[in-house]
């Protein structure tokens, strides 16, 4: 067996699968990527998640690692030799796992929001959950970065990785709906940031393509608005 | 004078100073050790089981710290402008730092004293510990304090969750003497004074979460848990719980 044998289990829509796969490619681990259909689940996953028999998880020589942000932290900490993803001070460190902690338990469910509404005027306030959580984002970035191109600096970090595994749904959304949740007026500085975020070296190669992720997105859409339906009645 | 030092030895200074990690890693190295002389606050809430936590870690570690209680129904200016975002306690204050959330303070408080560390040391046994430390707040707490406040079809599944998450954490502690291993460590703080809110719950709504029988080895964990002096002096008690919560109800 490989001293160092990766393997992630995942699927190439998932924004948290892509989490695990942007840190991998920052510390140019090499690796294995095992695509799940899902329907149905793998028994490797099914043993390898048996908590949540969620995606991602990363195997590291057979051990199994889950949670797409634990995963982002096990890579930079096994991986210690390569370029930091965290950074070295605990202050700074805490900010950027506030806010990833926010993109999880807040701002994402409300973009599930947009997805899964039924009506406009459901769809609506949704988006301006989703917009105002960007505008805390915004008002975030300008403090972390201190006008460098990442929330990480001059390289992206954790904060990078955590948010901008989001970004080809942000896009996904903006093109149904006709509308720019990022923008010049409420988020300038989140705009840029997207830009060079999809033009990185250790994301470019990984991003979905939009128009890729906007056709299976028809997929989601239709279960979350059954999932909304039936929690409704 | 504190503060000068804080501005002097800030990692923004030191970066556009020095070149080298080396150098770079020993004068950070020097930076913490100031930035431990910043005065330490906790703005919590004595019954919370989530405040709890942080003043275990600061007294594991020795630290020393002032401790200020806040009325919930009546939220402080200094709690509004160090949560500005969830408004919520614990927040952690070093110096005039805030730090919210309180799995990300203990990491903090983890990472800012060494001594008598929480964590291990070793990366994978790092990420069972956050995700069961997760799972403790995800699962754990969220279905029990659903099961306190829904009815029927909606309180049966919560009770259900809960249940079966208490059953896991049990599974975890079988044959250990703490989820740390034998000494108490950041699991364990984190699981706290769960068992005594999950059976404050039980008798105050009327409901059954927590058999004892079948959760043997959490009930055992619990009893050793609050033996520790630091935990003892200010672990929330299932009586605490229900004198308080029976006062508020009489109260309206």
């Amino acid at each position: 067996m490989a001293k160092n044998d990766v393997k992630l289990i995942g699927a190439w829509p998932s924004p948290f699968v892509l989490r695990a796969r942007i840190a991998l490619n920052v510390k140019s681990v090499e690796y294995e990527f095992l695509q799940e259909t899902l329907e149905p689940k793998s028994e490797l996953l099914l043993r390898s998640n048996p908590v949540h028999k969620k995606i991602p998880v990363l195997l590291h020589n057979d051990k199994p690692i889950c949670e797409s942000l634990i995963i982002v932290e096990y890579i930079d900490e096994a991986w210690a030799s390569g370029p930091s993803i965290l950074p070295s001070d605990p202050y700074e460190r805490a900010i950027a796992r506030f806010w990833a902690a926010y993109v999880d338990e807040r701002w994402f469910p409300a973009m599930k929001g947009i997805l899964g509404a039924q009506d406009d005027a459901a769809r609506m306030a949704a988006v301006g959950q989703v917009t105002e959580g960007l505008v805390l984002l915004e008002e975030a970035f300008q403090k972390i970065s201190k006008g460098k191109s990442f929330f990480g600096g001059d390289h992206i970090g954790y904060l990078d990785i955590a948010f901008g595994g989001f970004l080809a749904w942000i896009r996904v959304t903006e093109g149904m709906g006709g509308i720019k949740l990022l923008n010049e007026t409420k988020t300038p500085g989140l705009l840029k940031w997207a830009e060079k975020f999809a033009a990185d070296p250790a994301v470019k190669d990984v991003l979905p393509e939009t128009q890729k992720l906007a056709e299976f997105s028809k997929i989601i859409i239709a279960k979350l608005r059954a999932a909304a339906a039936a929690k409704a009645k | 004078m504190m503060h000068c030092f804080d501005m002097l030895y800030s990692p923004t200074l030191l970066e556009t100073q020095y070149q080298s990690n080396e150098l770079q890693r020993e004068t950070q190295r020097d930076a913490y050790e100031f930035r431990k002389l910043g005065e330490v606050k906790v703005l919590g809430a004595s019954l919370s089981i989530f405040c709890c936590r942080i003043e275990w870690a600061l007294k594991h570690k020795g630290i020393t710290y002032e401790y200020i209680e806040e009325d919930l129904r009546n939220k402080s200016t200094l709690l509004l402008k160090s949560n500005p975002v969830h408004k919520k306690i614990p927040v952690l204050l070093h110096g005039d730092k805030p730090v919210a959330e309180s799995l990300i303070i203990l990491e903090y408080i983890d990472e800012t004293w060494r001594e008598n560390p929480l964590m291990p040391d070793d990366p994978s046994e790092k990420a069972m510990v956050r995700f069961w430390a997760k799972y403790v707040d995800e699962k754990c707490v969220i279905s029990a304090w659903t099961a306190s406040r829904t009815k029927g079809h909606e309180q049966e599944k919560a009770i259900e969750s809960t249940q079966e998450s208490l059953k896991l954490l049990n599974k975890l502690i079988e044959g250990k003497t703490f989820f740390g291993g034998e000494t108490m460590g950041f699991l364990d703080l984190v699981v706290g004074s769960l068992p005594n809110w999950i059976k404050f719950i039980e008798e105050f709504v009327g409901i059954k979460l927590f058999d004892t029988k079948e959760l043997s080895f959490l009930h055992e964990w619990a009893q050793r848990f609050t033996e520790i002096p630091i935990i003892k002096e200010s672990i929330p008690m299932k009586e605490d719980l229900l004198n308080y919560f029976r006062a508020q109800q009489n109260a309206k």
